[in-house]
């Protein structure tokens, strides 16, 4: 063995790196990037319950169900939900996150360890209990968020019953789970950044806003694009809040993408035309992922 | 003067923040302890009057969740041990081990992160149906086995062993195999320790793969088997609170004790590029 040359070492090693690599990549090769492949076929597909006993039973459609998706009502509805979770959601979870990573970082926080435990404990937390909480939280009645409201004046308001604050709640909801993780990636950010930039800056008489305004947030812009696009990515997965709080309720005004998905694929057995939904929502994550790349480099 | 205004601004802040943040986990603590029917008044109480632990006896003893929490801790300690090992044997080759392809695949998983895991679930829960492991505990734990987050994780971690650590140990005769596991694999102790609590959380607290994949009650784990409670028992809030404290002690418990590791691998995987 000592006297084998660099080739057979080589080769040797390449052989064994193979069996190393092959559980895992075959795996995941297996039981993601296949059924991956499968889902675009599934979409075109008019695979159903009947299908379901008996693959021969489903015919190729074509762009069929994509047309169907674009005539159901219910489609844009979920859409919209998505959408607007997305859109308000993700950015006030991204401000909370903020705020609260430059508290627990700041200079004069104490017990730093303790807050920033506290404030992380909601993300490990499972989210189907937490839904159940929350939705006693918000009862209209004996909920506890009404209550405090009451304090201030405010007439209780039928959090989960009002098609109009369902989302709002949902957001709530998940802001207070989610903040934490991002509050400690830019935690990490900002400890990143070298502290005699601010000593510099402070010499030259800069105000603390003006060094948040021009070098804590500038050093910042690598650390909040990798937050925004993995928000982005989870906040488009809206699924369990809606599931259950409110099944989609009331009058379909917390029916996400994926919840549909649930729906048609599950429920209902419809699956080429759930596949086709969940081909949409892979577009739709890939679209706003490229458009945060793209507005960055700008 | 300005100064000790703004610490006293800035810890305020943070007490109100943590308070809020709080205050769902510890009022279902307390509603759980609460008779039945006492969490329904006007204003609502903080505390129990008289604690008791009538609920998570009826959950126990009447409801079976002893078995819902069997089934939560075999899936996800399965899931983890196994991951661990083929993420830590792959993650390990991408680091330090030659081969042809090994960068381009590499690139690949990792550009492949963006996939949501929701479009391979129909077809996942086909091919699982061909394979028989449709309600079963195999079809929650053989997808899981292997992560592209894992192998990064590790990939990342990995790149810092020294290569003369390892040649050293070539020179003196050890096998792959054995180098992998007396020198490598004691080196990643620590993004181990991270990876294991991310699967096992992970693992713990996933729902829709469940629900999707069990049909039969005596499978479910904990979160299904609270949303289905949840169906039929939502007028018991107490009840409810009680089974939602069991769903989350268990990760909040060990969180608490390896929050150093969690965090740590959570900073690594959010700044590293």
């Amino acid at each position: 063995m000592p006297y084998s040359s660099p080739q057979q070492d080589n080769l040797a090693q390449r052989r064994v790196a193979f069996w190393f690599v092959a559980p895992a990549l075959a795996l995941i090769v297996l039981f993601f990037f296949l059924p991956v492949l499968v889902g675009l076929l599934l979409s075109v597909t008019d695979f159903d319950i009947y299908a379901l006993a008996d693959a021969q039973q489903s015919r190729y459609v074509g762009l069929e169900n994509y047309r169907r998706l674009l005539e159901a009502p219910l489609f844009w509805t979920a859409l919209k939900n998505t959408l607007y979770f997305v859109a308000v959601g993700g950015p006030l979870s991204l401000a909370v996150s903020l705020i609260a990573a430059l508290l627990v970082n700041h200079p004069l926080a104490c017990c730093k360890p303790l807050f920033r435990s506290a404030l992380f404990l909601p993300v490990v937390t499972t989210l189907v209990a937490m839904a159940v909480v929350w939705r006693y939280l918000y009862h209209p009645r004996y909920g506890f968020l009404n209550y405090a409201l009451s304090w201030f004046g405010v007439s209780p308001i039928d959090w989960l019953g009002d098609p109009d604050w369902a989302m709002p709640a949902i957001m709530l909801l998940a802001i207070w789970k989610n903040f934490g993780f991002n509050m400690i990636i830019f935690v990490a950010g900002l400890q990143n950044i070298p502290s005699r930039l601010y000593e510099a800056a402070a010499l030259d008489g800069a105000g603390e806003w003006q060094q948040f305004r021009h070098i804590t947030l500038p050093l910042l812009a690598p650390t909040f694009l990798f937050v925004t696009v993995v928000t982005l990515i989870g906040y488009f997965q809206l699924f369990g809040e809606p599931y259950v709080m409110t099944q989609g309720g009331p009058s379909n005004a917390t029916l996400s993408v994926v919840l549909l998905m649930f729906q048609e694929g599950f429920k209902w057995w419809n699956m080429g035309f759930a596949a086709a939904v969940a081909v949409v929502l892979f577009v739709l994550i890939l679209a706003g992922t490229w458009l945060q790349l793209r507005l960055r480099r700008t | 003067m300005w100064r000790w205004m703004q610490t006293l601004l800035v810890n305020g802040a943070l007490l109100l923040g943590a308070a809020l943040t709080l205050f769902p986990l510890l009022w279902m603590l307390s509603v759980s302890l609460m008779p039945a029917m006492d969490s329904t008044q006007i204003p609502p109480p903080l505390l129990p009057d008289s604690p008791t632990l009538e609920h998570y006896k009826v959950l126990f003893e009447r409801l079976k969740l002893g078995r819902y929490v069997l089934n939560s801790v075999g899936v996800a300690l399965a899931v983890t041990a196994l991951s661990l090992l083929l993420n830590s044997m792959a993650g390990y080759a991408f680091a330090k081990l030659r081969f042809p392809g090994r960068e381009w695949i590499f690139q690949a998983l990792v550009a492949s992160m963006v996939l949501p895991a929701q479009i391979a679930m129909l077809p996942l829960f086909l091919m699982l149906k061909q394979f028989g492991l449709v309600n079963s505990y195999g079809g929650l734990i053989v997808p899981g086995m292997a992560s592209i987050f894992g192998i990064f994780l590790i990939r990342q971690y990995a790149l810092s062993i020294p290569n003369s650590l390892l040649d050293a140990a070539r020179v003196d005769g050890a096998g792959e195999f054995r180098i992998y596991w007396s020198v490598v694999l004691p080196l990643l102790k620590p993004i181990l320790v991270t990876l294991a609590i991310f699967t096992f959380l992970g693992c713990w607290n996933d729902f829709m793969w469940p629900l999707i994949l069990l049909a039969d009650q005596d499978l479910y784990t904990l979160p299904v088997a609270l949303a289905n409670l949840m169906g039929e028992h939502a007028q018991d809030t107490e009840m409810m609170m009680a089974g939602s404290v069991l769903t989350i002690a268990p990760v909040l418990l060990m969180f608490l004790l390896l929050q150093k590791y969690y965090i740590d691998g959570l900073m690594l995987g959010g700044v590293k590029e």
